[in-house]
């Protein structure tokens, strides 16, 4: 099953999605927030990211879901820190929230990588309100 | 044993520290107010966690650029973080440093932050400064200079570059949400870039 890791420079923001996607996909044990500083700062840590993209990894690949700015760069450093690992992982281009839900309901069903990023990816466009 | 660089990487650190609030206030103005305590933060945990004994100058810079990934928090984080891991990796197993070493090094921590924040010189960033330190640098080295007479040219050109960036807008980072309205503040990022210089230039000439 494909993994997911949920970057936040909120621990709360992070725990709290991951608590949204698995009322959703219950079945999903890879679905891991990395979220805020150790010290429980606010914040983005590369290291503990690239622990959680390891720890969600059951070999099918993880997709990677950043807020803001930094928690980009962090991801990207994080994969980076990765080098030499054989885990085929990627970030998402998504909003944080519906993006990680898509992922996790589409990862749940047994899709592969692509599945799943196209899915998380495809949120961009969703209008939330139809008038 | 890598004494020196332990030394120099703890002057950087306690200057980072000491200017913690003038580094917040200058992000205050443009940006979101936490440059200067989330570098002192990584800073005073880079300070704990190398040390003189660590074998060779890329271990103790590596050991540095993981520090501040997994301490700082900010923007600054990936982008040091990475800088100081790049330039580790040009340095890996040296224990002494040419004028043409440290050319490298910062050839590579400047390739590092670009790669990370997709920035450009001329958009109100650390680059405003480090590339024209890079450039006076080697222009210094490739007539002669010593890693001193370098560093002295770096430093001017990366002073020159903060006063640069008080004269544009900011097109990347919290910065670029205000526009032109970013225009007459100096960028944070530069002038921490440029302090990090200035002490590595003391320490040297020290």
């Amino acid at each position: 099953m494909v993994g997911l890791v949920i970057v936040s420079h909120s621990s709360k923001i992070a725990d709290g999605i991951t608590d949204l996607t698995a009322q959703i996909a219950a079945a999903h044990k890879g679905i891991i927030a990395a979220g805020g500083m150790e010290d429980g700062e606010i914040g983005t840590d590369a290291v503990r990211i690239s622990e959680a993209i390891k720890k969600a990894n059951d070999g099918d690949g993880v997709v990677v879901l950043a807020d803001l700015g930094s928690g980009i760069m962090s991801a990207e450093t994080a994969i980076e820190l990765l080098d030499g690992e054989d885990i085929n992982v990627k970030l998402a281009d998504a909003p944080i929230v519906e993006g990680a839900i898509a992922a996790a309901v589409t990862a749940v069903c047994g899709q592969n990588m692509e599945a799943v990023i196209a899915a998380a990816e495809q949120t961009r466009a969703v209008k939330k309100i139809n008038s | 044993m890598s004494t020196r660089i332990y030394d120099c990487l703890k002057c950087i650190g306690e200057k980072i520290i000491e200017n913690k609030d003038f580094l917040t206030d200058l992000d205050r103005e443009i940006g979101d107010a936490d440059h200067g305590v989330n570098m002192a933060r990584g800073f005073t945990a880079v300070i704990e966690k190398t040390s003189p004994d660590d074998p060779d100058i890329g271990a103790v810079l590596k050991k540095t650029g993981m520090t501040l990934l997994s301490t700082v928090g900010g923007a600054s984080g990936p982008l040091y973080g990475t800088a100081y891991m790049e330039a580790a990796k040009v340095l890996a197993g040296k224990d002494t440093l040419s004028a043409e070493d440290f050319k490298a090094a910062l050839e590579a921590a400047i390739a590092g932050i670009q790669k990370r924040g997709k920035a450009e010189k001329g958009e109100k960033t650390m680059l405003d400064s480090l590339i024209p330190a890079l450039d006076a640098y080697s222009a210094k080295i490739a007539e002669g200079g010593s890693l001193v007479d370098g560093l002295e040219k770096a430093c001017e050109a990366a002073e020159e570059g903060i006063e640069f960036t008080k004269t544009i807008a900011a097109t990347k980072g919290r910065a670029s949400y205000l526009g032109d309205r970013s225009i007459g503040h100096q960028d944070p990022g530069a002038t921490s870039a440029t302090m990090t210089l200035e002490v590595i230039r003391d320490f040297l000439k020290g």
